[in-house]
């Protein structure tokens, strides 16, 4: 089963605003987006669970004229508090790469 | 406002935010092909709540002196009107008053003789309070409650401003104007929209130029040019070789955004699922279908308040005997460190915190570590410790010291000296801050939240 990293050319994680995180992955092409960003493992309920938020949060949009899939939820605490760890949200694309589709 | 299907209104946009590097051939370029207005953010929520709570800017004064010199000599010789939006990152009163300082002395050193607007829109915490108590304030996702209390405990409160400010003080006749706290799009959308260009381009032009460069293939490289007239607008690099595509200039929209196909704005809805973008030739992309859908009018309001203190300090692990044994070493760590504290430092630590935060092994993401990963050749183990004074925090450091430094993986083993790289070795890091605000209210008359004061340097310089 190929892994989001292996159909994607780009996945990139960012702070949408302080209180959210939005995530973009770009398909390798027109076939891989077609085939895969509609699996299981993309949607709210599979996203919510990865990344421990309530899935009913949970923004899910197909872009299809760039191939993408946006997907964004909740900061667990707002950008910048006592226990940030990342606080552009710029590293938590990576804990999707590895994910089975 | 007057349309024109002829309109065409050039928005010189030469970087993505004021300080990080304007190129005097880039904006000279832009000014060579007609541009009406130039205009630029200079701040953003993007590097977190310190530069709200404390309203110091988060670029060095320097780089942002030497882009305003650069700007401000332009203006001067082209007269056309310069906007710059969210001045000192967080567009709070203190900041605004930063940049205006900066202003003015350039324009001491070269003798240039503006008329300078100041738009203030940080807000009295207890009027907001107040507002809320009215139920005129509704809180965004994921947000929930609009209690008057969570208002009055923030230390600082501004309100995004939309467009209309910036016009009132064009039609005033300012030559400059430096805004507080700004939607990003609304700098850009000022002129074009005061012109009689469609609101629909002015605003989705706004939003794929607010961040400069980052809508062309090479992102790095000066800003853009946006062309808006009543059903299009038109995109493209001011550097030669820069290029924009279709994908470039669309991909723009995700950008910092939770949703790709709308963008709420002071007084509407920017919608672009219905847009379509066509290159009209190498560099340049024209972008139509996109509209502005009016709401009543709101402003978005951010807030930030300051909590307790933290001191850290740094220790560098090569023991093998600890990169065999990460998880087990940090939470043996992380318990004999709470516990030292609470017993040396009794009832009087208060409330705290320590995290330990090792870099090489799961710092980042703070989740379990798989056991097939390889091990980790180094850790850098960063210590935290959170406290309701800097006093405490730092006493708790240094009570923790010893151990951070020597504590073995089990008490049987000999005695380990870690590799601190500072002395001394707690560093303290000052205040922390939250973000406390995602809300917008209701706004009949945007000059109730907004203060426009005028300089006008050149009577000054007379008198």
């Amino acid at each position: 089963m190929p892994k989001v990293n292996d159909v994607c050319r780009y996945i990139r994680s960012k702070n949408a605003g302080p209180f959210w995180i939005t995530l973009d992955l770009f398909f390798t092409d027109k076939e891989a987006y077609e085939e895969f960003a509609s699996a299981p493992h993309l949607q709210p309920k599979s996203i919510a669970a990865l990344y421990d938020v309530d899935a009913s949060l949970v923004k899910h949009f197909p872009v299809p004229n760039l191939n993408v899939l946006k997907i964004s939820f909740p900061r667990h605490a707002p950008q910048g508090g006592a226990m940030e760890r990342d606080m552009h949200g710029g590293q938590q694309y990576v804990r999707l790469l590895d994910v089975e589709l | 406002m007057k349309k024109n299907s002829d309109t065409v209104v050039k928005v010189l946009v030469p970087i993505g935010a004021l300080g990080m590097g304007v190129d005097q051939s880039d904006v000279d370029a832009g000014i060579a092909q007609g541009a009406h207005v130039i205009a630029c953010d200079a701040g953003s929520t993007d590097s977190g709540p310190a530069y709200l709570a404390t309203g110091l800017a988060k670029y060095s004064r320097d780089a942002v002196k030497s882009d305003l010199t650069i700007l401000m000599r332009v203006q001067a010789a082209a007269k056309i009107p310069l906007l710059i939006g969210s001045c000192g990152t967080s567009g709070s009163d203190q900041a605004l008053d930063w940049t205006r300082d900066i202003a003015l002395e350039i324009a001491e050193e070269f003798g240039l003789t503006p008329r300078i607007a100041l738009l203030y829109s940080e807000q009295d915490p207890k009027k907001i309070a107040s507002l809320a108590e009215s139920g005129e304030i509704s809180p965004l996702p994921p947000l929930e409650t609009s209690e008057p209390e969570l208002f009055r405990s923030c230390d600082h409160i501004v309100a995004l401003m939309g467009p209309e400010p910036y016009i009132a003080a064009i039609e005033a006749g300012a030559d400059i104007v430096l805004g507080g706290r700004t939607t990003d799009t609304a700098v850009l959308a000022a002129v074009p929209l005061m012109r009689g260009a469609g609101s629909g381009p002015a605003w989705h032009a706004g939003k794929i130029a607010e961040c400069g460069g980052l809508c062309t293939i090479r992102t790095r490289e000066g800003g853009v040019m946006i062309s808006v007239g009543s059903d299009h607008f038109d995109v493209e690099p001011l550097r030669h070789g820069n290029r924009c595509t279709e994908n470039t200039v669309s991909a723009h929209m995700l950008y910092e955004n939770s949703d790709p196909f709308e963008l709420h704005e002071p007084g509407g809805i920017l919608k672009v699922a219905d847009a379509k973008y066509e290159s009209l030739d190498d560099r340049r992309v024209r972008v139509t279908g996109s509209k502005f859908v009016v709401r009543p009018y709101t402003m978005k309001l951010e807030g930030a308040v300051g909590l307790g203190f933290q001191t850290i300090m740094l220790v560098g692990i090569q023991d093998r005997k600890v990169l065999a044994n990460v998880d087990m070493f940090i939470d043996r760590m992380h318990s004999v460190l709470v516990a030292r504290v609470n017993a040396t430092m009794g009832a009087r630590v208060g409330q705290f915190d320590i995290s330990l935060r090792p870099y090489g092994w799961n710092a980042v993401c703070g989740l379990p570590v798989e056991r097939e990963n390889s091990p980790a050749r180094e850790l850098g183990l960063l210590f935290v410790a959170t406290a309701k004074t800097q006093e405490l925090a730092t006493q708790i450091a240094k009570t923790c010291n010893p151990w951070l430094f020597h504590l073995p993986v089990s008490d049987t083993d000999a005695m380990p000296s870690y590799a601190f790289p500072f002395s001394p070795a707690e560093i303290e890091r000052g205040q922390i801050f939250e973000f406390k605000l995602n809300h917008v209210v209701a706004v009949s008359d945007w000059r109730d939240f907004v203060r426009t004061t005028m300089l006008d340097l050149e009577v000054t310089c007379n008198a």
